[in-house]
This record gives structure tokens, sequence and C-alpha cells, in this order.
């Protein structure tokens, strides 16, 4: 299959007063074109600052992106996103690829209308006159199930409903057709029946306008039924990554086999335990020197506490950062 | 039912008056939070309360405490009315009803350690000696599995899992009987989600808790309750034991709810078809007329326009609040969309 991005050893540190919080210590993916990425992992392993490390988004100070390369695969060949320099990578964000937020009301400028805001992306970036790209961004509001789209564009975000700024942030996300959608907690803050409605409308768009998807969130059932592949992410570093059903049906990380085990069972009344893991993840101000998830793990020898585990194929598409890890066979 | 109820909620409501304009400010309307709920909570049971975020669930979580009056209705505790006590006597109560909220940060102080915020409540409501409390902290720290070496440590020091283990062991100081426990979860990542659910139950078997557990993640309602109730616009929409709710749901509300949870299973996710709503919720300053949720029911009839549905008990433990329900009613829910 066809990369459309991808990651080598991502590493960004934030230089605080603390000291050096190690956010990322090499993260590597690649995205295959037209399919659906899931990156699940729990608050703090670093889902966001991967991929606002990739679009230029941390504030630097205190963020530092200190290694790594990732290589975005447009029509002009392979584009270096971490080389780009400040033009470069505008033309990429809201361009090329398209950024979705958990919090619209902070994405999208409290003052401005909705339908400039969109308008203004359009003619920055495809050169649209002002007039063309008002009614395009008409288009667009009701293109993501806006109702009264002429109406709402001269409307303020706030006073759209939650799922409403939701769907118009998408519309801006997606007004210049980008190749590749990151959605970063999307649906978090949203109730289940509207979640429902905004992940139904992200995938109809995405098979219409034949994009690829990096989903974010902390849901395994969201990922479960929305992602071709899903990544782990712990503590700064990719766990595991996989094609969803061997995620879920053969997880070969203990932290997977854990986190999957803490779930209730739907539709499995009766009164058993959830399998809780103990501790809570590492503190990220020490430079990691061996696996991250050691404090936590039930089946951690020696070799553990010594080196860091590198990714290491289980089955073909099927990668686990463990020196012990479960596979087929059972053997560790 | 199991046993005698210990609370009885009798038709409460609780309206928050609005008012517009500045100058000339007059009462405009009022948000009906909790318009005219009635269910009973058993000794020994824990009772689920679903909905999404405004359908009123905290609300009748505070007013059921006693933590605010209602508008009208009446709350029953042991046989005796609650509502409308002086405050003297609501003091009194305090000791055997407490709650424990989301933000397990906010409902902490900062500036004290865990032990004087643990022994607070004791040292409010007890005449008991400082080495009393003290050594009741340390069992209780011991008992929501803290480190009782960590009494003189502060709220900063613990993480988010910890530091709800922190309020549990502060509403558990008086011993009471029945906990409200408001989303108690949501902020918590999944790892440490069911470390805190396994310590609920636990404690519900050891000191035979009453709980009302009000979360708006439905798998681990159906996982910690006995019995549920779905809330919509301030009312409740349907109520019966979690095996009725989860396989035989007859609201129309409640099946699309739970056709839209997401299954952490694949296949299971590939295979089942979800009721997807209109909309959003409407504003509970303004419900609609008849059934609240005639705007968004995928099969509401003139009547739901018109006329506001009954409670009705269509199956012993099993009462629905909707005109088109009926016994075999699966109208929506069919084997593509249940999650079993
Ligand atoms: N501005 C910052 N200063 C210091 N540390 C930060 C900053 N932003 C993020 N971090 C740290 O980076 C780590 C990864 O954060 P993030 O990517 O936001 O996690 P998540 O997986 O929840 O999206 C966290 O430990 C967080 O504390
Ligand atoms: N003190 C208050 N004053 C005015 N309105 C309130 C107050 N508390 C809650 N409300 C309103 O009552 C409704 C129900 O709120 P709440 O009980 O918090 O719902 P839930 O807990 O189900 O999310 C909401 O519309 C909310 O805005
Ligand atoms: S009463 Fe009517 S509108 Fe209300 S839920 Fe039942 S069918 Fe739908
Ligand atoms: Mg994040
Ligand atoms: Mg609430």
């Amino acid at each position: 299959m066809d990369k459309i991005l991808e990651v080598t050893d991502l590493i960004t540190r934030f230089h605080t007063f603390d000291g050096v919080v190690h956010a990322l210590s090499g993260v590597s993916f690649h995205l295959y074109r037209g399919e659906t990425l899931g990156v699940v992992g729990e608050s703090g392993s670093g889902k966001s600052v991967t991929m606002m490390s990739l679009l230029h988004l941390l504030a630097a100070p205190p963020a530092r992106i200190e290694g790594g390369r990732a290589l975005y695969f447009g029509d002009n060949g392979p584009l270096d996103l971490l080389g780009l320099d400040t033009a470069g990578i505008s033309r990429i964000r809201g361009g090329r690829m398209g950024f979705i937020f958990q919090d619209a009301l902070s994405a999208l400028n409290p003052v401005m209308t909705v339908g400039r805001q969109i308008s203004e992306t359009l003619v920055e970036h495809l050169g649209m006159t002002t007039a063309r790209a008002w009614n395009r961004s008409v288009q667009l509001l009701d293109y993501v199930g806006i109702p009264e789209p002429g109406k709402r564009a001269a409307a303020y975000p706030h006073q759209f409903s939650g799922g409403m700024r939701q769907r118009a942030m998408i519309a801006l996300a997606i007004a210049c057709q980008p190749r590749v959608i990151i959605a970063d907690e999307p649906t978090t803050a949203l109730d289940v029946t509207v979640q429902a409605q905004i992940i139904d409308l992200v995938l109809r768009l995405k098979s219409e306008m034949n994009m690829s998807v990096i989903w974010i969130t902390h849901d395994l059932g969201v990922v479960a039924g929305i992602a071709d592949r899903v990544m782990v992410m712990y503590a700064g570093t990719v766990v595991e990554t996989a094609p969803v059903d061997d995620l879920f049906y053969r997880p070969a990380h203990p932290y997977t086999i854990k986190l999957l085990g803490a779930l209730p069972k739907i539709g499995q009344a009766g009164n058993y335990r959830l399998e809780s893991i103990d501790g809570t993840p590492p503190d990220l101000l020490e430079k990691p020197s061996h696996c991250q998830f050691v404090w936590r793990c039930d089946h951690a020898g020696d070799r553990c506490w010594q080196d860091i585990p590198q990714n290491r194929e289980i089955s073909p598409g099927h990668q686990a950062a463990c020196f012990f890890p479960f596979t087929d066979k059972g053997v560790r | 039912m199991k046993g005698e109820p210990l609370i009885s909620v009798q038709k409460l409501t609780k309206h928050f008056p609005f008012r517009k304009g500045w100058i000339f400010s007059r009462k405009a309307g009022a948000v009906r939070a909790v318009d005219g709920i009635s269910f009973d909570i058993f000794k020994g049971e824990i009772l689920g309360v679903v909905g999404e975020s405004g359908c009123g669930k905290s609300t009748a979580g505070r007013v059921i405490l006693c933590l605010e009056p209602p508008t009208s209705g009446k709350v029953i505790l042991d046989g005796r009315n609650i509502t409308r006590l002086d405050r003297a006597s609501i003091r009194k109560l305090r000791p055997r009803m407490q709650m424990i909220f989301q933000d397990s940060y906010a409902s902490l102080n900062p500036r004290h350690c865990i032990g004087s915020i643990i022994g607070e409540p004791l040292r409010i409501h007890t005449r008991n000696t400082r080495q009393q409390i003290r050594t009741r902290v340390m069992e209780l720290l011991d008992l929501v599995g803290l480190n009782p070496n960590h009494y003189n440590r502060f709220p900063h020091e613990f993480s988010g899992g910890q530091r709800q283990r922190i309020n549990i062991a502060r509403a558990l100081s008086l011993n009471p009987r029945f906990l409200v426990c408001d989303e108690p979860i949501s902020a918590l990542d999944v790892s440490i989600q069911a470390q805190v659910i396994n310590l609920f139950q636990d404690l519900q078997k050891e000191l035979g808790l009453t709980y009302l557990f009000i979360a708006h993640d439905l798998s681990m309602v159906q996982h910690i309750s006995d019995r549920v109730a779905v809330m919509y616009l301030g009312k409740i929409m349907e109520l019966t034991t979690r095996e009725r709710l989860f396989a035989n749901p007859l609201h129309p509300y409640t099946q699309s709810l739970i056709s839209a949870i997401p299954i952490p299973d694949p296949e299971k996710e590939r295979k089942r078809v979800r009721i997807l709503l209109n909309d959003e919720v409407p504003s509970p300053a303004n419900p609609p007329d008849g059934c609240v949720f005639n705007t968004r029911c995928p099969i509401a009839g003139p009547q739901c326009r018109l006329l506001e549905p009954e409670s009705r008990m269509i199956f012993p433990d099993h009462v629905v609040v909707c005109h088109k329900a009926d016994r075999n009613n699966g109208s929506l829910i069919t084997d593509s969309t249940a999650p079993l």
C-alpha cells in the first residue's frame, strides 16, 4: 500500500523550570492512503504532542523537536514537515492537512463569523475571490449537515451548539480538500448520541473525499468502530501497532492486554471484576532508560529494566515494543 | 423488589427561574432541570442514572441530598420526609448521606494535607478527640487503598485516581449509608477507572452501602448498577433492571442511546446498525410539548406532540414513559443494533 505520511523516531521535549519533560521518546508510525489510523493511549501519553509536532503547532520554547523525520508524500514528491519554514508549513496546514480539535470553541476564532473563517482559508489557500469563497463556505456548512447554512454562516461560534460547532470546525478542516485529516479527540466532549452523528459524518466525508484519517481517542470502543489500524501509545512511546482485529483479538503488548481487560464487557451482565492496572504512568521528567511500562507490568524480566525495547514484528503489519510479547503460540 | 426503600423520591421538581433584561428585570421563565421524577432506591442497591449532559442528573442528586431545596415534590428517607427541613436537621442528616463529584481536584482544599481533609467531617460532626480522628483517618486511607503514611501529603502530590480515593475516604468518614456518586470516574483514564470502580464495588459489599450512581458512560453503568434510570430533559424515560434495560430496552430514547455506545470489539461494531438521532437535546428552558422526546424520536406520532405520556409499568420492574412502547416493542432495536 501507498504511504502518505511516514514519521520516524520523533523526539519532542519540553524544557521547563522543573526540568526536561520527555514527551516523545522516539515515535515512529506511518499512514496509508485512504486508511483510518486510530491512536489510543491515556492522557499524557503523547498523542496530541505527536500530531502538533508534525504541524509546528507547539510553542517553542518550551517545546523543542530534538530528533526525527516526518515525510509527507504529496503530489510533488516527499516533503519533510519538520524541516519546513513558517510559510511552508502554513501551506500544508489547512491545505493538505486538516486538523479537528476536541474543543471547537478554542479552535475557532470567537470574534469572526464562521462563514468568514472558512472563506479566509479558501482565499488564502486556493486563491478564491471573496464572493466565491463565501458561497463555497455556505456549501461546506450544508455538506457537514448544518441546517440553514446561509444563515448560520453569518453567526459566531458561540451561537452554535456543541455538536454544530464541531461540524463547523470540520467544515473548516475540509475546506481545501485535504489529503489527511487529523482528528484529536473530536468527540470526547460530546454526548453519545451526538458523538455517533459526528463519527458518522467524518467517515462519510472520508470516503467521499478520499482522505486518510488519523483519529486520536482514549475510547477503545470508538477505535474498534472506525479504525483500519491502531497505534497504542504509552508514556511518549508507541508500544503496539496492528490492524484493528489483531489489536483487539490478538494483542501482544502487556499494556494493550491490560487496557482491554480494564473495560467493562458490554452486553455481559453479571458480577465480574474489572482487571485494573495498578500504579500510574511514569514521570516524564526522567529520561527513559528502560521499558516505560516496566513498573506496572506483570511479566517484566531483568532485560526490561536494562534496555529500551524496540518495535519488533509479531505478524505482518503487527508490531510491539516489548521484550516478551504475547504471540500466536502463546510463547513469550 | 428487594425489601424496603431507603429513599423514595416522589414527583420531585427543581426549576431555576431566570430573568430577562437588566433594568426592568422580570421573571421570564425557568430552566426545568428536574421535572417530576419519582423512584425508589432500595437498601443495598446501586441505582444507575444515565442521560446526556444537562438532563438534570446532578441537580437531582443535589436535591435528594438536601444540598438544594426542591421546587416541589418530596424525598422520603427511611419513612421521613426530608425536604424542607431546617438547617439544624439537615446537618444531623449529613453523616448519613454524602456526595462524590467528578472533579476530584476542585473538591479538595489544596492548602490542607489529605489527613486533615479526610478528617474534616469528623471534626465538624463528631466530638471525637484528635487522636481518635487520626486513627480513623488512617483506617480510611487503608480502606480506600492509599498508604496511611501519606497522611501529611497535599492533594497536588496525588494522581487523579488517587485524589478520587481521597474524596471517597472523606465521604466515608462518617459511616454514611447512602452515597450519590456524580460521574466519579469521568475524568479518569481507562486503566484508573477500573481501579476506582472496583473500589466502589468492594466498599458496597463490605459496608452495605446504597448508591445513586450518575454517569454518562453507559457501559460502566451497566457494569456497576442493579437498576438503571434513563433521564431526558429533566424526566425519567425508562427505569428497570440493568439486565432488562440492556437486553430489552423499550423506550426509543434508550434504544438509540444503547445503539450508540461504542463497543470495544471490531466485529460487533461492523455488524451493528446505529439509530442516529437528529439534532441535539432541546433547551430545558423551553421543552417541547407532549412527550419531551418527540422532536428527536424516530417513531413519534401525532399523540406524542400533543399529550405527555404517563409512566406505565409494562413488566413488573420495568417502567416506561412513552405512548408507543409496549410489551413486544422491539420497534427499533433489532439484532443488529443490540450490543449483545
Ligand atoms: N507546554 C508543555 N510544557 C510541558 N510539558 C508539556 C507541555 N505540553 C505537553 N506536555 C507534556 O507532554 C506529554 C504529552 O502530552 P500530550 O501529547 O498532550 O498527551 P495526550 O496523549 O493526552 O494528548 C504530557 O506528559 C504533558 O505533560
Ligand atoms: N444553579 C443553576 N442555575 C440555573 N440553571 C442550572 C443550575 N444548575 C443546573 N442548571 C441547569 O439545569 C439543567 C440540568 O443541569 P444538571 O443537573 O447539571 O445536568 P446533568 O448533571 O445531567 O448534566 C441544565 O440545563 C443546567 O444548565
Ligand atoms: S412518547 Fe412518542 S415521542 Fe416520546 S419516545 Fe415514545 S414514541 Fe417517541
Ligand atoms: Mg491530547
Ligand atoms: Mg452533571
